[in-house]
């Protein structure tokens, strides 16, 4: 079925969710669960096991806005994704780059009267600062008050390098603080 | 074109050998020489050294003591944080900052990873790791490398065995990575539960460093430059029975030197339990007392650049 494109700027959330038609009556259903929201952020291809890493990195849990968490949809690009939608709030910069290291595919887009305002391809960082726990239990981290810091020494799939111990990680044992 | 390095090691820290450069690491030895022959210059009269040691040890202790006050330097310190306001619970961060008031230059040895590295940010005068954890331990690797280049001539193409305890063992871990600036061929010689990790070989993957991996000390014997021998870490092993299945498990004596090249090079970073006999001490393949005695010239060249009284 041929559908028309909505323009990038004043493309509507509603639409942008109903884009892909349901391949299931599960899906269908579990599709009419996430509400269009008026204001707010939606992060979109999330992979499916990290949406509610991101709930946890936003800490939504204590958010008093709307928040609809999605898994197991069906993306081209890939594969099974999440979706979260997070009404009445905007994302800072850290925690962008906060998403970028559970969901290095995600897409946040920023939503003002339920039209997409804006579009970020969330990008991951050189350096990760304070994010992040070293999983190694005798770093110093873990035993004086100081801030982490790791840095990025491959992107797909992640892994990263402590700058206190040099222990590296990989995507599995990511903590985020 | 020439290419230009930033050599002046001044005020620098020693954290990690992965901080270094080919060129540094060059320059450094080439300092050591220098210092080698003039043991007495008192370069650092003066000076205060000190060392703080949160966990035991002799030689680097020791080493850097002498060193210190061979360059008419003083040294300040303590060698049990049991004796130190750790105990009432200060910070490693504040305890660096008082030392810096008493002090020119600090080694750190720390039983946490990481420690040396914070103790430098934390410090406005230079700091030398002395070993933190499992993790650095830079100023072995340099006497390795010195040990390595004086016996052998030269540090390119060589191929260098390392035996024993090669998953825990940082000595060995940091000198091979300190020896792919060379061009070197590394064989691995260990049990399977205690080979060397995987980060650290796909690291020389991806440098393009050949090596092979094997159980057996006899496989490549004939092939290899320098022999690096370490102790199976007893203080390793949380159950004993898993220990003494690897006890002694590889011996060099000398029905094995029978099967070596005739300038094989046989190295320990010591103590050494029974990985080494006896008997080998006399041949002229034992480097390992004279690495043991390197540590002083690499730790006084050391000290002399950071101070800035070389450079």
């Amino acid at each position: 079925m041929m559908r028309k494109k909505p323009k990038k700027s004043k493309a509507r959330e509603m639409v942008k969710a109903k884009k892909s038609a349901p391949a299931t009556p599960e899906e269908a259903k579990r599709e009419l669960k996430i509400s269009a929201i008026d204001e707010g952020t939606v992060i979109d291809h999330i992979p499916t096991d990290a949406a509610f890493k991101v709930v946890e990195i936003l800490d939504l849990e204590n958010h008093k806005g709307i928040v609809s968490i999605a898994t197991n949809l069906q993306s081209k690009s890939i594969g099974r994704k999440g979706i979260v939608k997070v009404g009445g709030k905007s994302l800072t910069q850290n925690e962008v780059n906060k998403i970028a290291i559970v969901a290095p595919d995600a897409t946040v887009n920023i939503i003002k009267n339920y039209g997409v305002r804006e579009k970020i391809k969330v990008k991951t960082p050189d350096v990760i600062d304070n994010v992040i726990k070293c999983s190694n239990p005798v770093c110093i981290t873990n035993n004086e008050q100081i801030a982490t810091k790791f840095y990025v020494v491959k992107k797909d799939p992640l892994k990263i390098k402590c700058h206190y111990c040099e222990r590296s990680m990989g995507k599995d044992d990511i903590e985020i603080i | 074109m020439i290419k230009f390095f930033d050599m002046d090691f001044k005020n620098r820290d020693i954290i990690s050998i992965n901080d270094f450069s080919k060129e540094e690491l060059l320059q450094i030895l080439k300092v050591v020489r220098q210092v080698e022959s003039r043991p007495k210059a008192p370069l650092l009269k003066g000076r205060i050294l000190a060392t703080l040691f949160f966990e035991p040890s002799t030689r680097t202790r020791l080493s850097f003591s002498s060193a210190m006050e061979q360059l008419g330097g003083e040294v300040i310190g303590f060698s049990n944080a049991n004796v130190t306001s750790i105990q009432k619970g200060e910070s490693l961060w504040d305890t660096i900052k008082m030392t810096e008031q008493y002090a020119d230059i600090i080694v750190i040895r720390h039983p946490l990873e990481g420690s040396a590295r914070l103790a430098a940010e934390a410090a406005s005068i230079p700091v030398i790791n002395g070993g933190d954890g499992a993790n650095q331990h830079p100023t072995q690797t340099l006497l390795d490398l010195y040990t390595i280049q004086k016996t052998k001539g030269n540090l390119d193409g060589l191929h260098i065995g390392f035996v024993g305890d090669l998953k825990y063992g940082r000595t060995v871990h940091s000198l091979a990575i300190a020896l792919s600036h060379f061009n070197p061929v590394f064989y691995f010689i260990a049990p399977d539960g205690l080979q060397i990790p995987e980060n650290y070989t796909d690291e020389l993957f991806r440098k393009k460093i050949r090596y092979f991996k094997t159980a057996d000390l006899n496989r490549f014997a004939k092939e290899l430059d320098v022999l690096y021998v370490t102790r199976i870490q007893k203080e390793r092993f949380p159950d004993p029975l898993e220990y003494e299945k690897f006890r002694g498990i590889y011996r060099i004596d000398e029905p094995f030197l029978q099967n070596v090249k005739k300038d094989l090079k046989i190295m320990h970073p010591l103590p050494r339990v029974d990985e080494i006999e006896k008997s080998v001490d006399n041949t002229i393949h034992a480097a390992y007392f004279e690495q043991a005695a390197n540590g002083i010239p690499v730790r006084k060249a050391l000290l002399a650049l950071m101070l800035g009284k070389i450079k």
